[in-house]
């Protein structure tokens, strides 16, 4: 088996509006490698959101191809190989906590002592031990948020697709999440797809980040980062850092150009 | 002159007190007094200005001979009770909301249903009670089952909206998550659909409550075995026994607001979690 989790080749996607076609996704070309911690960086309307629920098979493609673990991402989405995370948390407020972690294993059919095995073990990963019988209502944004991430972890699959999950939260909070999402993924080892517009949060938290340009959405610059897998938060006072953050910043200006 | 000047100082002495319970901070005790003061005050008030402008027991007994009149005919009522609300308005209750309910699934899985069905909903919900209640009883018989048949045309049609609509109320990005747990139609409709429908379900529920009790009243004026609140009220006032249509109405009151009660209460159980119910945990 190849250590190719995701690929895109010549990927397009075009909206049909009352305004004309919009092109949210031109000639993307894209290989994510298991283990990756890719981040989607770019303005508004560059299409990483669309990209990411196009591996979710939440959005069809228009042209080119695409596949998951190696199949369709239809076939990837019935053998529940990704989780997946919102912009907002998204919690059923009739569920606790612990029911909404619950949900995605009762439909995909766990035993109950599975359920309630899987559902404490990821409420400590996500460190929510001891919200179990709580409300989301009950609990604030960035817990909830740390709730619905445990949901997408519940069921344990090797792909984690993240649309700016971080992204309604204030500074404080979303750095304390960074580092848990990246011991987390370290601890894992699961492959991650995260989309988001702030340039240090995808400088920190990546391997690779794919810089994106609008109209039509396509990849303006795929970055490696030469950045160890072990990150303190002070890393991003460092040199090498802020010369990641530079080019991802050029990046951006230069897709921004023709506008 | 004694019972006019009553009448004014019931009114005065309410006032009196409910102003008072008014400043004082709001507590169990006080949310309680408040409204029982007012009514015992407005039925003080009734029953002085009935004695002191000596009016008509026909046009209006005062509330103590009411009262009499209940005490006297407890076995009568109870008997009219479960006649008109328990067999009629309750059995047509339940078969009219559980039948919308079912229908409004079927409606949201079939779209073609939802132009067909729904038109025919508010048709029905447009047929005045008056002539189809004559009809029902020619269909059903005198006895509580055409009774049951006007609730259940009564009480269908909103059910049945509250539910559609519920059904359609929830977020594109509810459903995306449930498609990437690759749930199917009846997971994604009993996980998902029917509780986030269930505030909507629960409006439907409570306004048929009342419909129902209409309409089992109502339907028993075109026809009825000889017990039942409306045959009671009909025969009564042809008897010029106000007294008694008092006292049916006097436990059509209790009934509808018990019944009302019943269903918030359990919608305050069920939909603990929606923002309009939270506050009252």
């Amino acid at each position: 088996m190849s250590d190719i989790v995701i690929s895109a080749k010549d990927l397009g996607l075009t909206f049909q509006t009352g305004d004309g076609p919009i092109h949210a996704l031109k000639d993307v070309n894209l290989d994510v490698r298991q283990g990756d911690f890719v981040s989607f960086i770019g303005p508004s309307g560059c299409g990483k959101t669309t990209f990411l629920r196009v591996m979710a098979d939440l959005e069809q493609p228009t042209a080119g191809t695409i596949t998951v673990n190696g199949t369709s991402p239809e076939e990837a989405r019935r053998a529940r190989a990704y989780g997946y995370v919102f912009q907002a948390a998204g919690l059923y407020p009739w569920r606790t906590i612990g029911g909404n972690i619950r949900l995605p294993l009762e439909i995909m059919g766990y035993s109950r002592d599975e359920q309630a095995r899987r559902t404490a073990d990821v409420l400590e990963l996500v460190e929510l031990g001891g919200f179990e019988k709580k409300y989301p209502w009950q609990l604030s944004g960035g817990m909830q948020q740390r709730a619905s991430i445990a949901r997408a972890l519940a069921f344990d699959a090797d792909l984690l697709l993240m649309d700016e999950p971080f992204g309604a939260l204030d500074e404080i909070v979303r750095d304390h999440l960074n580092e848990q999402l990246l011991k987390l993924w370290d601890r894992t080892g699961k492959t991650i797809c995260f989309v988001t517009h702030s340039i240090p949060e995808a400088v920190y938290l990546s391997t690779r980040i794919v810089v994106m340009s609008p109209r039509p959405g396509r990849i303006a610059d795929v970055i490696e980062s030469p950045l160890p897998r072990e990150r303190p938060l002070d890393i991003r006072d460092s040199r090498e850092f802020i010369e990641i953050a530079h080019r991802v910043r050029d990046g951006l200006r230069a897709g921004h150009g023709d506008d | 002159m004694g019972w006019l000047l009553g009448a004014v100082a019931a009114w005065l002495i309410g006032w009196q007190i409910n102003s008072r319970l008014a400043r004082r901070p709001l507590s169990r005790a006080t949310a309680f007094a408040g409204p029982v003061i007012f009514g015992l005050t407005v039925i003080l008030i009734w029953e002085c200005l009935v004695r002191g402008l000596d009016i008509s027991p026909v046009l209006l007994p005062p509330p103590s001979q009411i009262i009499q009149t209940f005490g006297a005919s407890l076995p009568l009522l109870w008997r009219d009770f479960v006649q008109t609300v328990v067999k009629g308005a309750l059995t047509g209750y339940v078969l009219g909301c559980s039948a919308a309910v079912l229908l409004a699934v079927a409606i949201d899985r079939f779209p073609f249903l939802k132009r067909g069905l729904l038109p025919v909903g508010s048709f029905m919900a447009a047929l005045p009670i008056i002539g189809l209640a004559p009809i029902l009883v020619m269909w059903f018989g005198f006895d509580w089952q055409s009774k049951a048949a006007v609730v259940v045309v009564m009480v269908f049609f909103p059910m049945l909206v509250n539910t559609v609509e519920g059904l359609s109320d929830t977020g594109a990005m509810q459903r995306d998550l449930m498609r990437t747990y690759a749930a199917g139609y009846w997971k994604t409709l009993f996980k998902l659909r029917l509780p986030a429908a269930m505030p909507f379900i629960f409006n439907g529920l409570k306004i048929a409550t009342t419909l129902a009790l209409i309409g089992a009243i109502v339907a028993e004026f075109f026809g009825s075995p000889t017990k039942g609140m409306g045959f009671r009220i009909s025969i009564s006032v042809g008897q010029l026994a106000m007294d008694l249509v008092w006292a049916e109405i006097v436990v059509a009151a209790i009934a509808g607001s018990a019944f009302y009660g019943a269903i918030a209460l359990l919608e305050k159980t069920l939909t603990f979690w929606h923002p309009s119910q939270r506050g009252r945990m």
